[in-house]
């Protein structure tokens, strides 16, 4: 077994950069990675096979119940190459696997010279791995093409390797074929990344430039940093500085990760590890940024960095209002390790108090809310996502709007919104549904490409509110699932929008205002009239449901008054009954908010403005 | 003095009507082949039984007695007697005391009539529900409506000059006309009192079960709402005046009792009792009342003891549903300002709030609304 001790392994601060392999897994969602990760631990021996765990790199209980992988890690791997014979040290660094998180994809990708395409080989490629494809491509990575899971039944590994060839431009018999399942390859992919995927380069006398890739807060040990060493090096004790920040920090700790952290006497130029300086607060080590010595500084900082912009803001509200101040915390405990989200205080008539958060995307948004509630026991209500809004009014001034309600009315020479360049790839069976929706949801269509006989690449640039609507989950249903979506950041364009409002009762409810197209506006004024007939509970006057843009009624809906709320019989049998029936409205009693004269049940809110999931929460709490 | 009303839960039917949930049973379902005489054996014996617990308090008189069920009519006089006999030997009875018995009409003949006012019994309670057949239908209830008019007269014949009947509003299918038609009817029996109550579809019951699987529609609220409406407006004016929420006429001074929050023992399986703050409630099924009572044991299956905002609860939820009404002394200032709300629901007389019609409809709401004031 070509595998290597950890201690005879080379060992960083003193590994020769010719020695060194940088690479990271490009793969979609349960294509295996995380199985192919585990496969090569074991593989290198760095893990004891009785500590072995189901996905050891993904720490998250989120992140493993959904096999998803949130927060990269970096994992040095010692390996004796069956071809050469020669000791080696492969870093393998994870990137996450969401178009949320296509920054931090790139940031990873400028710390490796070189990327496994993993595809699972009853699939084929999905849409966010030909983005991360493509993004690994322009970052000059060499690319290993690997075909996952050949131990299905269901495999296709040659029509999948041809797609890949052609995707990648090499033949198709260079296209590895692996199970991390049951270890097939796997060491042959060990000696095929030694093989392709250059060493390192760098300048190990110039002023020390290290790439933050990624950094997470431990509870016990504050902000871990990981970084990719390219010039200079990194020593125990050594007072760095982040360029952009300009935050200043002393080295408490600098080591490597076999799987564990493991402190060393330092990183050398291509090595890949983690700091640690007792920072409590990820914003101030932020990924993209550049580590140099404070008494030695470089003078240019690594390219590419950006700070997180989010993308898709949400109103966070607490079911039950006294949760407003955990909410908080849990918010600036959460900030501590993520710092694309940005929130602050709002308060809403009909929601009452809570937090207007921006996010990376939607699956940002719902990791965070998720995070909220499991780790910090909030019940949450959130608003429909929205995008931002540029408004410019007709007396030149400019707004920035992230909250419909603050939309202005009338008086607007201009609206833009964000949009995307979207790719979409579905079997070809589906063009004509996806273009019908594309069109439908104010898409342009850019191009299309066959990836094989039967699989199609198609480009739109569509505004992000569409696709924040439910783009997504439409695509998925009407392509029964087989269609797969990317999409980046295209800048602004001017939109036909308006603001439509839904008054109760003649009071406008701030949480149910909504931005959207001119020519939707009305349907959206119906759906949602109509919706909230439904689910508000008669009150004692008739309550008029409208949908207006400014003062223009545009739909109507009216729910009748109540003329019966009485249990008619009450004998002596009755009375103990009905006191508790009553001591249990008093309490559904309190979860009505009011919105003028008008008692709104919780429920109401949440099924007029989130998922079906939000609905049984809510209905759970309830039944309690 | 003090003053223990009782009332007597006779727990058999002869059938189960598909939208009764309460606690009665036929004799085939106490025991395989069994008649009303075989399952009812001793259940006297019981009733007496629990009285003698009942005899431990400190009351004196006993104001009212109320047979219900179930179905009391189904008992012979005889077996009646020996409860109130007892009750009498060791309680004083008020002078103008109220003994009610709940009847099916289909089962009452006027010499059970006469015997059944022989042992004391001076206030008879009709089941009538309907005067329309096929209404009765849905109900799934077995009476002729001919024989309401019968039993009436037969009442009177035996002496009753207090005669009650009840009716059901909101049946699926039925119409306002019909409703009118059988108010009218009611009426022209030229009853002493009424009862009407919206059907209330009970979980568990075959009503329900019909309504789930689609092959009747729900009552509608706001038919009812009009069907209430109409029984108020035509008892008032053939004199019946409302004095509880569902009922017309010359009050009945059991219910009142519960109305009031005074005492009372309720007697036989399932019984509800309040005594000064407590309520309690017997073991349920027939048969585990009665083995407790052979057993000399009490047959309490549980018990609470009102706090103060229950109590406060449970004076405004009773009392608000009555034509005397609650004393605006005994309301918050922030509970008569709910009240401002509902300025076509609620009317002060001589200082008491009392509902409106339109404010009895909604009662529950502005109980709820009131206690959280």
């Amino acid at each position: 077994m070509p595998a290597i001790p950890l201690s005879k392994a080379p060992q960083p601060a003193s590994t020769d950069p010719a020695q060194i392999r940088n690479f990271c897994i490009i793969a979609h969602i349960d294509h295996g990675k995380s199985t192919l990760a585990d496969r090569m631990l074991q593989i290198t021996e760095v893990v004891d096979p009785r500590q072995m765990r189901a996905q050891y790199l993904d720490r998250m209980d989120i992140e493993r119940e959904r096999g998803i992988t949130i927060k990269s890690q970096a994992v040095r791997l010692p390996w004796q190459s069956g071809r050469d014979g020669k000791e080696y040290i492969l870093n393998m660094i994870d990137t996450p696997g969401h178009v949320d998180f296509t920054y931090e994809v790139s940031r990873s990708l400028a710390a490796c010279e070189g990327a496994v395409l993993l595809v699972d080989c009853a699939q084929g490629i999905e849409a966010q791995t030909l983005a991360n494809l493509y993004l690994a491509m322009e970052n000059n990575l060499q690319i290993i093409p690997v075909l996952n899971k050949i131990d299905l039944p269901a495999a296709q590994p040659d029509k999948f390797a041809a797609e890949l060839a052609k995707l990648i431009g090499c033949q198709p018999e260079d296209v590895l074929r692996v199970s991390g399942k049951t270890g097939a390859g796997v060491e042959e992919l060990l000696d095929e990344i030694v093989a392709q995927i250059p060493a390192p380069v760098g300048n190990k006398d110039a002023e020390t430039r290290a790439l933050i890739f990624d950094s997470v807060y431990d509870v016990y040990r504050g902000v871990v940093t990981y970084v990719r060493v390219i010039d200079g090096k990194l020593s125990p004790r050594d007072q760095i500085q982040m360029i952009s920040t300009g935050a200043r920090h002393e080295l408490l700790e600098i080591g490597a990760i076999s799987p564990e952290p493991i402190a060393s006497k330092g990183l050398g130029v291509g090595e890949v590890g983690y700091l640690i300086t007792g920072v409590k607060d990820v914003r101030q080590s932020r990924v993209g940024d550049t580590v140099t010595l404070y008494q030695k500084p470089a003078k240019e900082p690594l390219a590419g960095y950006k700070d997180p912009k989010p993308m898709v803001f949400s109103g966070l509200f607490p079911i039950d209002g006294a949760e407003f101040p955990m909410l908080r915390e849990a918010l600036d405990k959460l900030q501590l390790n993520d710092a694309a989200l940005v929130y602050e205080p709002e308060s809403s008539a009909a929601l009452g108090f809570g937090f207007r958060c921006g996010f990376l995307g939607l699956l940002h948004m719902e990791i965070v809310r998720e995070r909220l509630e499991r780790e910090a026991g909030l019940n949450l209500i959130s608003t429909a996502p929205n995008v931002v809004y540029e408004v410019t009014l007709e007396d030149g001034k400019k707004l920035t709007v992230t909250n419909p309600s603050e939309f202005p009315n009338g008086k607007v020479s201009e609206v833009q919104e964000p949009i995307v360049k979207a790719t979409i790839l579905a079997p070809s069976e589906y063009i004509g549904t996806i273009m019908e929706l594309c069109q439908d949801r104010r898409g342009t269509l850019l191009g299309m490409d066959y990836l094989s006989e039967d699989r199609v690449e198609i480009r739109y640039d569509l505004p992000l509110a569409e696709i924040v609507f439910d783009f997504f989950d439409q695509l998925k249903s009407r392509t029964k699932g087989y269609a797969s979506l990317d999409y980046e950041d295209k800048g602004n364009a001017p939109g036909n929008l308006v603001k439509v409002d839904i008054l109760l009762n003649a009071e406008t409810v701030d949480a149910f205002s909504a931005i959207v197209h001119r020519d939707k506006a009305y349907a959206y004024g119906v759906m949602m009239t109509q919706k909230l007939r439904e689910l508000i509970p008669r009150q004692q006057f008739e309550v008029p449901i409208q949908a207006a843009i400014g003062a223009k009624i545009i739909a109507r809906e009216n729910i009748r008054a109540i003329r019966k709320d009485v249990l008619a019989k009450c004998y002596g049998g009755d009375i103990t009954r009905k006191r508790k029936l009553l001591e249990k409205q008093k309490e559904g009693k309190k979860r009505m908010k009011m919105v003028g004269r008008v008692e709104v049940p919780q429920e109401a809110f949440v099924a007029a403005l989130a998922t079906d999931a939000d609905i049984e929460k809510v209905k759970a709490a309830r039944d309690k | 003095m003090s003053n223990l009303s009782f009332y007597v839960h006779i727990p058999y039917c002869v059938k189960r009507c598909g939208y009764c949930d309460f606690n009665t049973y036929t004799p085939a379902e106490l025991r395989e082949g069994g008649t009303l005489e075989t399952v009812s054996q001793g259940f006297v014996d019981s009733l007496i039984a629990e009285v003698t617990f009942a005899s431990r308090t400190t009351t004196t008189t006993i104001p009212t007695i109320f047979f219900g069920g179930g179905t009391p009519s189904l008992m012979p006089a005889k077996e009646l007697g020996r409860v109130i006999d007892l009750l009498k030997q060791r309680w004083e009875f008020a002078p103008n005391i109220e003994v009610t018995m709940e009847c099916n009409p289909d089962t009452l003949t006027l010499q059970s009539l006469e015997e059944y006012r022989a042992i004391g019994i001076n206030r008879i309670s009709m089941g009538m529900q309907s005067a329309d057949s096929s209404v009765l239908k849905v109900l799934d209830r077995t009476h002729n409506p001919e024989n309401v008019a019968k039993s009436v007269e037969n009442a009177r014949a035996a002496g009753f000059d207090n005669v009650s009947l009840d009716l059901i509003y909101g049946t699926p299918g039925e119409t306002l006309e019909q409703w009118e038609n059988t108010v009218k009817t009611a009426l022209s029996y030229r009853v002493d009192h009424l009862s009407a109550y919206a059907l209330i579809v009970e979980d568990g019951t075959k009503l329900a079960a019909k309504i789930k699987r689609g092959e009747i529609d729900k009552p509608d609220d706001d038919l009812m709402a009009q069907m209430y409406l109409k029984i108020d407006e035509l008892a008032s004016a053939a004199g019946l005046n409302w004095y509880e929420l569902s009922n017309w006429g010359r009050p009945a001074e059991h219910n009142l009792v519960y109305w009031r929050n005074q005492n009372w023992w309720g007697l036989g399986p399932g019984a509800h009792s309040h005594l000064d703050g407590t309520r309690w409630w017997n073991v349920k099924h027939p048969s585990k009342y009665q083995e407790k009572l052979a057993a000399f044991e009490s047959p309490m299956q549980d018990r609470e003891v009102l706090g103060d905002s229950e109590k406060r609860d449970e004076k405004i939820m009773l009392q608000i549903r009555l034509r005397e009404g609650i004393s605006q002394e005994e309301l918050s200032a922030s509970q008569i300002k709910v009240l401002e709300n509902y300025p076509e629901q609620v009317i002060t007389i001589d200082n008491r709030i009392v509902l409106t019609p339109t404010g009895r409809l909604i009662a529950d709401r502005i109980v709820r609304e009131l206690i959280m004031a």
